[in-house]
């Protein structure tokens, strides 16, 4: 006579496991297939180019390897926030969960200082084939020119350039180091960025189950651990995939 | 991820069999923001049978050209569209590509894919499986809802400069890259489309494993089960490449990368200011990894639909049933295998041009197991003549046209002449119109009874059925003629060519045919909303069936069954000897 | 999982913070191997190795698969087949039409 749906906190008695963290792990197995094709993209575009840059050559290793730090400590302390849950201590779940929260939030404040120097630095390739790498100056559309800072060799780091005229007939095209500088640059902003909206969808449940979902915590607390353990995975998940894209794209 | 049950689902227990004896549900909630698998279900269909008949219509203005490249149109349809799309009577080129795009885009993933598996699967599937809902209720709103938004996405395309996406429904770039803004929503649209069934997939397949009655065992599911549950696997794990490849066209777009963009492509006399190294084909591969496996997404719930209506109308169980659910699930794994053999013709090599020509060969083998056991499930048969039982006897020449047609595309050698061409656009619809529709109407008519309580009209359905037959294999069967003799399918006007001026004929011939596959559609639009209202009242087991939604009341209410079934027996036990009557449900124990 | 009682929890604790300590160790080796500039295939092979374990470290404790049911490992082993396919695709991509994979 009743209309109940089953399992949605106690396991199946035959799966084991119930209705969410089945649901859960199907999520993730399609996620895993989104950032595969990803993963797939960035192989066959890197095989097929003619000149791909080392990570490290472009990109900011030194503040990626403390992202790293940072999400990995954000995976232990969800678990911990979990644990906090299953041992009846909602301090310490706040706290747990607190944290997993503000440091996913730092991770993100960096990815933001990662990000913001690559649109003020600029490329121009020049018909003749060679290309410059610095600051745009002025840009002028009434011009017939653009002003462009070159950045100070490698060799002689100290030594400024002066803001050069380059005539715009000589500029095949110029770019900032965003998605449109070219193919490694596409990859790293699509693939970071998209993990980035996953970290903020994380921030979001994790910061709804932190204040008006954690009623729950007093009126249903197995259910509730079963909502931060499905939380967490999702949020491991996300560990997971930096755990991969930080060496693709940053160390090779 | 928050997986309540619905607050009100427990208050329905009473034994009343009547679905609107909602109290506490104002209309909004029970209408429209409803979280029941079966107003969702019911959602699902009729808005996947309006953008099936928009869909349709776009092909109707498509045949009018095709069929006569020199005249105008009437002036009826030169005012609607305006001089922006056909001026003096006459459709542009780019009007005639949005409306092909937009065609094959809405049929295929807001017509045909939400019938089969948002509305049969959402309607039927918890039913079958005695659950009282699906397992996610609210998740399975926002599935509905997300797809709503999609569409209407896809539609307002229409209105914005340069119109809708004109690039064919599989967007290849460079093409699509530089199509004018109507291709953005078209990416827009898909992303939500493509979650929106990611949503809906985890939801089928966690109801039909967590959620089955009591003694409802793996081998014990209706045949409509297993396809939809193999169709959920097929859509959340082939439906991710795809959304990965949108996410980069449209970075492409808008954020001016060149993930499809080769070096030095001149557009206009200009050369594009991209960085290439681009390649256009992986959004070929990352699309066809998706589009294969969807093409069995589209296939496999019609057939699991035609697979019921056999068994209850043959009075005899479906022959061969695990062998029949064997082919189903290697046909949902090889189908991950074979999508290159869309793309030989791109210059692969030969030994990938040979290994999926291989998996293609393969593939073939399932499909076939699955439609000779239905054609020996009809033998020795006392068949009772019924609507949906005449659209599933003939679904089954159609998809073996659809599907042998489909063997000489998969040969590299004989693609090298018949690529792209009309016989191609034969093939596919003879899987998809002739074959999936067919099937997809025998569930509409063989369900209605249990979503309304009424039966359709028979002489309505007859008359539906003999149209749409006829002028469905009028409208494809010159197909092949046409494609034959080698006209390209993206031909806007085959008057142009010798080959293609000399088989105009048929093309008239197929034109005409659609708008008389139109005209026979009436029937069935009457017959659907009338018989809502003045349909014959019928038992809640009309057809005399064995399978659990017909142990619900009709309609059935929230929460589904007055009593929670319990199965003591096969899915298709008909004509057992000895037994009582000549079927045997599932839900009564033996006597 | 064994059982969710205190004294598992206490128990699982511990396996995290450990958990955690290589997780730390094993970023700073990447990083550092990394300031060698090996050549391509070496860099490749011991930046995937390094990340294989740390991301099986993270599915195997964190995400508890290292004791899960069989149901998800189900789920699991069809995606991975899949995933196999689809990077695949890049081989078959460069190897169809220049006749070498990679």
């Amino acid at each position: 006579m009743s209309a109940e749906i089953k399992y949605i906190t106690e396991p199946h008695p035959i799966t084991g496991v119930s209705n969410a963290k089945l649901g859960i792990w199907l999520f993730l197995a399609s996620e895993v297939m989104l950032f595969g094709a990803l993963f797939s993209t960035y192989i066959l575009l890197r095989v097929g180019s003619n000149h791909w840059p080392h990570g490290w050559e472009e990109l900011n290793v030194p503040l990626a390897t403390i992202n790293t730090v940072v999400l990995i400590a954000s995976s232990v302390t969800m678990v911990m926030a979990w644990a906090s849950v299953k041992l009846n201590q909602f301090g310490k779940f706040r706290m747990y969960l607190g944290l997993t929260v503000l440091l996913a939030l730092t991770f993100l404040v960096i990815k933001f200082f990662e990000y913001r120097p690559k649109f003020d630095h600029h490329q121009v390739w020049l018909h003749d084939g060679t290309s410059m790498r610095g600051h745009l100056t002025e840009d002028d559309d009434e011009q017939d020119y653009i002003l462009f800072t070159r950045d100070a060799d490698k060799e002689h780091p100290d030594v400024h350039h002066e803001a050069e005229k380059i005539e715009r007939e000589r500029i095949f095209r110029h770019s900032s180091f965003g998605p449109g500088h070219s193919n490694f640059f596409g990859t790293y902003f699509t693939m970071t960025g998209l993990h980035g909206l996953h970290i903020i969808g994380g921030v979001i449940v994790n910061t709804w189950l932190l204040f008006p979902g954690a009623v729950m915590f007093r009126t249903n607390r197995e259910r509730f651990a079963g909502r931060i353990e499905c939380a967490g995975l999702y949020w491991h998940f996300v560990d997971l995939v930096w755990i991969f894209l930080f060496p693709s794209l940053y160390l090779l | 991820m928050s997986h309540d049950d619905h607050h009100h689902g427990h208050s329905h227990g009473s034994a009343h069999a009547h679905g609107d004896h909602h109290h506490e549900l104002g209309f909004w909630q029970k209408y429209v923001f409803s979280v029941d698998h079966k107003v969702i279900g019911i959602q699902y269909a009729v808005t996947a049978l309006v953008f099936l008949f928009f869909g349709f219509t776009l092909m109707m203005l498509m045949r009018y050209q095709l069929a006569y490249p020199k005249g105008t149109f009437p002036s009826f349809f030169a005012k609607i569209f305006g001089a922006a799309n056909m001026p003096g009577g006459t459709m542009l080129p780019e009007f005639y590509n949005q409306l092909g795009a937009m065609h094959g885009t809405i049929m295929v993933f807001l017509g045909v894919v939400p019938l089969a598996v948002g509305g049969f699967g959402n309607f039927v599937l918890p039913l079958q499986i005695g659950a009282p809902d699906m397992a996610f209720p609210r998740l399975n709103m926002a599935s509905y809802w997300v797809f709503f938004v999609g569409g209407v996405v896809m539609l307002f395309s229409f209105f914005v400069t340069g119109g809708a996406a004109q690039s064919g429904w599989t967007s290849y770039p460079p093409l699509s890259n530089i199509a004018p803004f109507g291709q953005t929503l078209w990416l827009i649209g898909m992303v939500f489309l493509i979650t929106s069934s990611l949503l809906g997939s985890v939801n089928f397949i966690v109801t039909t494993v967590q959620l089955r009655a009591e003694g409802l065992s793996f081998f014990r599911l209706p045949f409509f089960v297993w396809a939809q549950f193999v169709t959920a696997f097929l859509l959340l794990l082939a439906f991710p490449p795809l959304e990965a490849a949108g996410v980069l066209q449209l970075m492409d777009r808008v954020a001016g990368t060149s993930f499809f963009m080769p070096e030095g492509l001149v557009v206009g006399n200009r050369m594009v200011e991209v960085a290439g190294e681009g390649n256009p084909l992986l959004w070929q591969h990352l699309f066809w990894f998706l589009a294969h496996p969807e093409v069995y997404v589209l296939i496999l719930p019609a057939m699991g639909i035609v697979g019921e209506v056999i068994a209850i109308n043959t009075r005899k169980p479906l022959w061969g049933y695990r062998l029949v659910v064997y082919s189903v699930i290697f046909l949902g794994f090889m189908s991950f295998i074979v999508w290159a053999h869309h793309m030989f013709m791109t210059g692969m090599g030969t030994t990938m041009s040979a290994f999926f020509q291989t998996t293609t060969m393969i593939i073939s083998i399932p499909s076939v197991i699955i439609l000779t056991a239905f054609v020996i499930s009809l033998f020795g048969a006392s068949i009772r003549y019924t609507v949906p039982m005449m659209f599933a006897l003939a679904f089954l020449p159609m998809f073996a046209i659809g599907g042998l047609t489909g063997l000489p595309l998969g040969l590299t050698a004989a693609d090298i002449h018949l690529h792209d061409t009309y016989y191609v656009i034969g093939h596919f619809h003879y899987v998809v119109a002739p074959g999936t529709l067919m099937g997809l109407f025998a569930g509409v008519y063989h369900w209605f009874p249990k979503a309304t309580g009424r039966k359709m009209n028979d002489m309505l359905g007859k008359l539906h059925f003999w149209g749409t037959l006829i002028f469905l294999n009028g409208a494809f069967l010159p197909m092949f003629w046409i494609g034959m003799a080698g006209v390209s399918r993206r031909l806007y006007d085959q008057t142009k060519y010798f080959h293609g001026d000399a088989v105009q004929d048929l093309t008239v011939l197929s034109s005409w045919s659609v708008w008389l596959l139109g005209i026979a559609q009436i029937p069935f639009i009457i017959n659907f909303f009338a018989s809502m209202r003045v349909g014959k009242k019928v038992s809640d087991n009309p057809w005399a069936a064995t399978t659990l939604e017909w142990a619900a009341p009709s309609p059935p209410p929230h929460g589904n069954f007055a009593v929670v079934p319990v199965v003591y027996r096969g899915p298709y036990e008909y004509s057992v000897p000895g037994a009582a009557s000549d079927f045997s449900p599932q839900f009564v124990a033996k006597a | 999982m064994g059982g969710h009682g205190a004294e598992d929890i206490a128990k699982h604790v511990r396996v995290y913070v450990t958990v955690f300590a290589a997780l730390l160790v094993l970023t700073i080796v990447t990083v550092g191997v990394a300031q060698f500039h090996l050549p391509i295939r070496t860099a490749v092979a011991l930046a995937m190795l390094i990340a294989l374990i740390k991301g099986s470290l993270v599915a195997c404790y964190f995400m508890h698969l290292i004791s899960e049911k069989s149901i998800i490992y189900w789920v699991l082993t069809l995606t991975v087949l899949f995933f196999v396919f689809l990077m695949l695709l890049p081989v078959l991509d460069v190897g169809g039409s220049t006749g070498s994979p990679l």
